[in-house]
């Protein structure tokens, strides 16, 4: 969790709204610091975190989570942290016949199908346990990332629908959050991601883009993060807010300045 | 010896502080450290595996490319687990050569290859690697190893650096025969055939495999991807590369290459249709070879004719899929070619992208305009800087980072406008 976001977004591991669908989205760089920021976030708000985890091995969320401050194998033990890695899954779901239905099991079949399996994989870890004490504040959903199930076949609709789907039970029925991550393809015209993109920023409530510099690499600021809030059910009077910041990358946090104020340049 | 004593414990001993901070599944991004549960040994057993070094960002185990140049760009090497894609040159001249170096530098290392090709027989491949260069030290070692691993080392009584005798000497698995992390090789030679002799390989030549009549399990990959697929897995089963396999403890690295992946000769269509059918062939191909080499001791190269796919989405995807993206562009046949700017150099290099492993930050270069050359024996990667002075009685620098020499304007001392400038500025 970055503490200097936080500050940004004005919200805490303890006052965070719930309800709420976050996007994330990055062109021309690399947006991953934003996932690990809403992990560790939610993991120290004492969430139940579902997290679906299709890009990268657990050890490496787990190793940057250290950096962060939380431990995710402790996580996971003690049943607050469900994880589904996609690429140990996809080894053995191609490989080995599968008797019981597997969340990502659309990997063996030749047609896209849809994501129904692991809607109910997210149903089944994120439903509140009838143990008497309240053990977990609220539910979390968060998926790093959409863009990849484009690529596995799956068309932008069934992973649209998909969304739609957990957000009426995450977000509506057990009053959780939810955070995606999606790229944006930019001029390379990929037109399956502009629909699950556009699609998505209209349903979010707070959409994070991390965007490389207009003008190319630099050392000493690594990119640009624009923060747009959306209230899609009040729509009127309140305008959609948007700050722009711009960030530089360390080992353990990130800090963030106004645009042109790096302390480099000052 | 002694350096390679004192070296391998330190290398050691972050490996063990690595192995005890993160928790017991291995992944290829640990180290295994020390056991002591060894089998007929006194002490900790010193092993590292031959050709591999931790990174110093996070001590993640990195293997060389074959180019020192290129590993330095990359930020030490390539990760094991990792994927470096090579965008290939438009006709298709230099991106064998990054292949052959990869390979070659497995073959010095004692590493396992797995050569995959649907063009060239993996045999006529491995013939074809370059020989390395060896300095004196090392060529005394490569010999005695070939030839006399199984001698007991003469017990040479050290005078100088007596203190260095006591020292535990590094354990070496198997016939390794070079210990140095990145070769130099010289490419108008061929690799001896001992050693191609001596080196663990596998081919996968896809015409040999697409006639046998294996059953194929429906996976909308074409046939040819789902076949390399079972062969790279049962290879990292058999031989132990993923640690699954109780009979067998594997304590190397597995080099696979595969060459120009995506081309019509494996079957898929991306490079002759914009929709065509198996559109998500290649992409799914990637994300379980990601998975497959995410939980196994091993690193691929991969060309791919990237300038040949209609798709721009594809390569979109594609680029994010696999971990490292170098592209070539080659200067034959552009305009470019006669441009005296780029006259000492055959093409253009660009490092697209850098994996974070592990970690928030990556390791990327400052440098971005780098151009390569291949002189007669070496590949050379080198940046092309023009710094531009505006005093006008000053004379023209060129930086070279691998030269670092000034060279003074030759015709005339005082300061010229040169046209080539005009066009970039």
């Amino acid at each position: 969790m970055f503490v200097e976001l936080n500050n940004l977004l004005n919200t805490t591991p303890d006052t965070a709204e719930q309800g709420k669908l976050t996007l994330l989205c990055d062109a021309k760089t690399d947006g991953s610091f934003l996932v690990h920021h809403f992990l560790s976030f939610y993991l120290k708000a004492n969430c139940k975190v579902c997290f679906v985890a299709l890009i990268q091995s657990f050890s490496h969320y787990s190793i940057v989570g250290q950096k962060l401050g939380v431990s995710l194998t402790m996580a996971r033990e003690r049943g607050q942290l469900v994880f589904l890695e996609g690429l140990k899954s996809a080894v053995d779901i191609v490989f080995q016949a599968q008797k019981e239905p597997h969340p990502l099991q659309f990997l063996r079949e030749a047609n896209a199908g849809n994501l129904k399996p692991l809607f109910e994989f997210v149903r089944e870890a994120l439903k509140p346990v009838d143990s008497g004490e309240a053990q977990w504040t609220y539910p979390v959903l968060l998926v790093d990332d959409l863009s990849v199930l484009l690529s596995l076949g799956m068309g932008a609709v069934a992973v649209l629908d998909f969304i739609h789907y957990c957000r009426a039970t995450v977000c509506w029925e057990l009053k959780g959050n939810m955070v995606v991550l999606v790229h944006d393809s930019g001029d390379a015209e990929d037109e399956e991601n502009d629909i699950l993109l556009n699609g998505l920023s209209h349903q979010s409530h707070l959409i994070l883009r991390a965007e490389g510099l207009a003008t190319g690499f630099c050392r000493d600021v690594h990119g640009q993060l624009r923060i747009l809030w959306r209230r899609p059910s009040q729509p009127t009077v309140h305008r959609d807010q948007s700050f722009t910041y711009q960030y530089k990358i360390q080992d353990k946090s990130v800090s963030f300045f106004a645009k042109g104020m790096s302390p480099a340049v000052l | 010896m002694a350096a390679v004593a004192t070296c391998g414990s330190v290398a050691a001993s972050t490996g063990s502080a690595v192995a005890t901070a993160s928790k017991s599944n291995v992944t290829s991004f640990q180290r295994r450290g020390p056991r002591a549960s060894g089998t007929n040994d006194s002490g900790p057993r010193l092993v590292s595996i031959a050709g591999t070094r931790p990174s110093v960002r996070n001590g993640q185990l990195l293997v060389s490319t074959g180019l020192p140049a290129l590993d330095q760009l990359l930020g030490g090497g390539l990760a094991v687990g990792t994927v470096l894609l090579i965008e290939e040159d438009k006709y298709n001249i230099y991106s064998p050569l990054l292949f052959k170096y990869f390979l070659a530098e497995g073959t010095v290392s004692g590493h396992t290859l797995l050569v995959a090709s649907a063009k060239e027989d993996p045999a006529n491949i491995l013939q074809e690697l370059p020989a390395p260069l060896l300095d004196d030290k090392c060529k005394k070692e490569f010999d005695e190893d070939v030839y006399d691993h199984k001698t007991p080392e003469s017990n040479i009584k050290m005078r100088i650096a007596w203190r260095y005798q006591l020292l535990p000497k590094m354990e070496q698995i198997g016939p390794v025969s070079s210990s140095r992390f990145g070769h130099y090789y010289d490419a108008s030679k061929r690799m001896p055939q001992e050693l191609i002799e001596a080196s663990n390989w596998h081919g996968f030549f896809l015409p040999e495999k697409i006639s046998s009549t294996v059953k194929v399990e429906p996976c909308s990959l074409t046939p040819g991807y789902t076949k390399l697929l079972q062969f790279i897995q049962n290879i990292i089963y058999e031989e132990g590369f993923d640690g699954s396999n109780p009979q067998k403890k594997q304590r190397n690295i597995l080099r696979i290459g595969i060459q120009n992946l995506g081309s019509p000769l494996w079957g898929d269509d991306i490079c002759c249709a914009e929709n065509g059918g198996n559109s998500h062939s290649l992409t799914k191909f990637l994300y379980v070879l990601r998975g497959l080499l995410r939980t196994s001791l091993s690193a691929c190269i991969i060309t791919m004719p990237t300038h040949l796919i209609q798709n721009k989405a594809i390569i979109a995807r594609v680029t994010t899929l696999s971990d490292i993206v170098v592209g070539l562009e080659s200067f034959i046949g552009s305009e470019r070619e006669t441009n005296p700017l780029y006259k000492d150099y055959h093409g253009l290099i660009h490092i697209r992208q850098i994996p974070r492993l592990n970690n928030l930050i990556c390791d990327e270069s400052d440098v971005k305009d780098l151009a390569f050359k291949l002189k007669r024996k070496l590949f050379t990667i080198e940046c092309i800087t023009k710094l531009r002075s505006y005093d006008l009685r000053s004379q023209r620098y060129f930086l070279s980072r691998h030269l670092q020499r000034k060279f003074s304007v030759k015709k005339n001392p005082y300061f010229k406008e040169p046209h080539t400038l005009k066009k970039i500025y």
